[in-house]
């Protein structure tokens, strides 16, 4: 099974390299960029074929140490 | 005679300079890599340097807060010994849970080196009480992450209790822009005010050849 685990800084705080993208898209005349937010996606392989088994691993390898939850917010997919 | 021990991770880079500046200062040091479990017995205060270590993957400090050395230094802190952090140590320590808040990207993202002003923000702790309270200080930085966030609450809370120690100013002590911190924030304690982290690099002021003396007073705060 593999996971993988998507990081973004939450909602209200200020995403400096988001900001750059959106200036250059800006300046490279791309019209209609409301907003855009960087994040990181870090995929990992598990030996494990249990959904609920996995989830609750992965969650618990996010919040100690994959997303610094201070500031990023982070969501799990399991395929 | 104060015994100071200096971590070093791989991609630390301010060991030896730090080592320098407290044995100037007349203190003796232990260098403790990071898979020593243990910190020297006779220990009055650990510095986690600045650097880069594990080359910043994954976020500055997120891998080496899990070094083995790091649990002896959360059980030091925990038990009233006084830690420093500097530069990629202050990230370690908030990583770690040391220090509240978090270290993001530099508004600008550029890494940022040069000589900058500070002011003195509170010194009723160890560390500033060589400093007069509002002092303008002027020390280096060289970081890329160093944009301070704190969210509302806990930002009242550190108001509150003290714990802000620096903020970036001008000359004359109005607070300026360098990195995006929340308020300029240049440096932070905790609640105890026994653990310390900051930005600026002290133990490059120390002589004046190299165009600051003013991290000597801080040092020797943490020695007196």
């Amino acid at each position: 099974m593999t996971a993988i685990v998507n990081i973004f800084l939450k909602e209200g705080v200020l995403d400096p390299q988001g900001k750059a993208i959106h200036h250059a898209l800006d300046a490279m005349n791309f019209e209609g960029v409301e907003d855009v937010r960087m994040g990181k996606q870090i995929v990992l392989k598990l030996s494990t074929d249990n959904k609920e088994e996995a989830q609750k691993e992965v969650e618990k390898m996010a919040e100690e140490i994959l997303a610094n939850t201070v500031i990023e917010d982070y969501t799990i997919e399991l395929i | 005679m104060k015994h100071i021990a200096i971590l070093q991770f791989p991609g630390t880079n301010c060991d030896l300079d730090t080592k320098y500046a407290f044995e100037k200062l007349g203190c003796t040091t232990t260098i403790v890599w990071h898979k020593e479990s243990e910190l020297p017995s006779n220990v009055d205060l650990v510095v986690v340097p600045g650097g880069f270590s594990y080359g910043d993957y994954l976020r500055s400090g997120a891998i080496a807060q899990f070094s083995p050395i790091m649990s002896a230094v959360r059980d030091f802190a925990k038990s009233g010994g006084k830690v420093l952090g500097i530069c990629n140590g202050f990230q370690i320590l908030t990583e770690v849970g040391l220090l509240p808040g978090a270290l993001k990207r530099n508004i600008g993202l550029h890494f940022i080196s040069k000589f900058q002003t500070m002011k003195v923000i509170n010194n009723t702790n160890d560390f500033l009480q060589k400093c007069e309270k509002d002092e303008i200080l002027n020390i280096p930085i060289a970081h890329a992450d160093g944009n301070y966030y704190i969210d509302e609450e806990s930002f009242k809370e550190l108001e509150a209790n003290e714990q802000i120690l620096l903020r970036y100013s001008n000359e004359k002590g109005e607070p300026i822009v360098v990195n995006g911190s929340v308020t300029s924030i240049a440096g932070v304690c905790n609640r105890e005010k026994n653990v310390f982290g900051l930005m600026p690099h002290p133990e490059r002021a120390i002589e004046t050849i190299l165009g600051s003396t003013d991290g000597i007073k801080m040092l020797e705060g943490l020695i007196a």
